[in-house]
């Protein structure tokens, strides 16, 4: 039990700090996104698993010689209202801890849920009233804004994509086409699911800087997801320029002309953008290097990395129940 | 034949465009090329009410009907969402390209100027 609780909560102190930073740092996830999308998800679970299975097997130390046998002991004391001999503060504060935790993780999920569906819910209603349909384009709603904007609403039986009379104007017809089909990519991979469960592990550990960084890093992550899968219909240049349009008119309007500038490869500035810019300029900044995707080698690497790390955790608690029957 | 939803945004443009509260069989004249019943008419106005964008005034007979508040201020709570300037950041919104930073803005615009 005791070696249980010790890799678990070394593996959790690790889940928590340095592994999230370096894949935070790393350069490898532009060239891979939805690798890298897996293995934010499964640090993530691990991270979750780790951190409650060590506070829950230190926890559980007096009550057994191992977790399954702690557990199946628990009841039996709790009803009797006293605690086994030996059993101290530290271990006490552990299981509420444990308890707490995970009570806790699974309420924010289930209330952010919640509150999304309901914005949704209204966000879908004004935008019914508010916004034509497209003939040329099923499933595509118009606003009459002068505001450049390009979302996609996911809905339950059906998704909308909403375009913006400002957009139109600043975005030629493939331009618009790039930008649609990167918005059709949201909805066909779900990607607002993943950005839900991402929000609701930072709203949960709103003191915990890992989280934050966790959901910028699969926010862009997930746009990068969606311009590949636009890049199938446009070329790269098509969509690199629809987002530096749409972009640097969110500030300023800048003529169309202008804008072919931003395709020069050897640009510096382009590659600082790449280091350290926002999600716009690392999507442009990719677009225009065309990086290869990573290795097979590579991303099977990142994958086995990823199971590895949710199965110690599962094995870690799992075996000795398993063991015992 | 126009959907529920269709309607209910001619019924809005119609109560939005109106200085007065409307009848039922004021909105069903207004939009006369659709030829509607007026109970259908009530069930979108209905619709309309649960959802908050109508009001109705009960105390006259025909009940009258009023838009709760004008298309800008609804079309102003839609683009605050949308741009991510609301409050409320729950609403998940893939938005084609998000917030940019005035530096990273300010760095594109170089870029597009071509220094």
């Amino acid at each position: 039990m005791i070696a249980t609780w010790v890799a678990l909560a070394a593996l959790a102190v690790a889940l928590a700090w340095p592994v999230p930073i370096l894949l935070a740092r790393a350069r490898w996830p532009a060239r891979a996104p939805g690798t890298a999308l897996l293995a934010w998800q499964a640090i993530a679970l691990a991270g979750g698993l780790s951190m409650i299975g060590a506070l829950l097997s230190y926890g559980l130390v007096p009550f057994g010689a191992n977790l399954a046998e702690g557990i199946i002991a628990f009841p039996g004391w709790m009803v009797m209202g006293r605690l086994p001999n030996g059993t101290d503060f530290l271990q006490m504060f552990a299981l509420s801890g444990a308890i707490l935790l995970g009570i806790h993780l699974l309420l924010t999920l289930g209330l952010t849920f919640a509150r999304a569906e309901r914005s949704r819910r209204r966000h879908g209603e004004l935008v019914q009233l508010l916004s034509a349909p497209m003939p040329e384009r099923p499933g595509t709603r118009l606003i009459d804004h002068e505001a450049p904007v390009a979302y996609c609403l996911p809905g339950t039986t059906r998704s909308i994509t909403v375009l913006s009379a400002g957009l139109i104007e600043l975005l030629d017809d493939d331009q618009l086409r790039a930008v649609i089909s990167h918005e059709m990519a949201h909805v066909a991979q779900r990607h607002h699911l993943v950005l839900l469960a991402f929000r609701a592990w930072r709203g949960s550990l709103p003191w915990f800087p890992i989280a934050t960084r966790a959901l910028d890093a699969v926010t862009v992550l997930v746009e990068m997801l969606a311009d590949d899968r636009a890049r199938r219909e446009v070329s790269a240049d098509t969509l690199a320029r629809s987002i530096a349009l749409v972009a640097s008119a969110s500030g300023d309007r800048v003529p169309g002309d202008r804008v072919s500038a931003v395709m020069a490869t050897s640009d510096p500035a382009a590659n600082a953008l790449a280091a350290d810019g926002d999600s716009a300029g690392r999507r442009i900044a990719r677009l225009v290097a065309a990086q290869p995707p990573l290795s097979l080698r590579g991303r099977a690497l990142v994958l086995l990395c990823g199971i590895a790390l949710l199965a110690v955790p599962t094995a870690l608690l799992a075996l000795p129940v398993l063991a015992l029957s | 034949m126009a959907t529920l939803g269709e309607l209910e945004r001619s019924v809005m443009d119609l109560l939005w465009s109106s200085d007065d509260a409307l009848a039922a069989t004021d909105i069903r004249d207004g939009l006369a090329g659709k030829e509607l019943a007026v109970t259908t008419v009530l069930t979108v106005l209905t619709r309309l009410e649960t959802k908050g964008f109508v009001t109705r005034e009960r105390h006259i007979r025909p009940h009258v009907f009023r838009a709760t508040t004008t298309r800008a201020n609804h079309m102003a709570e839609l683009m605050h969402e949308v741009l991510g300037t609301a409050p409320d950041r729950d609403a998940v919104l893939a938005r084609f390209v998000g917030q940019v930073s005035s530096s990273d803005a300010a760095t594109l615009r170089r870029i597009l100027d071509g220094k």
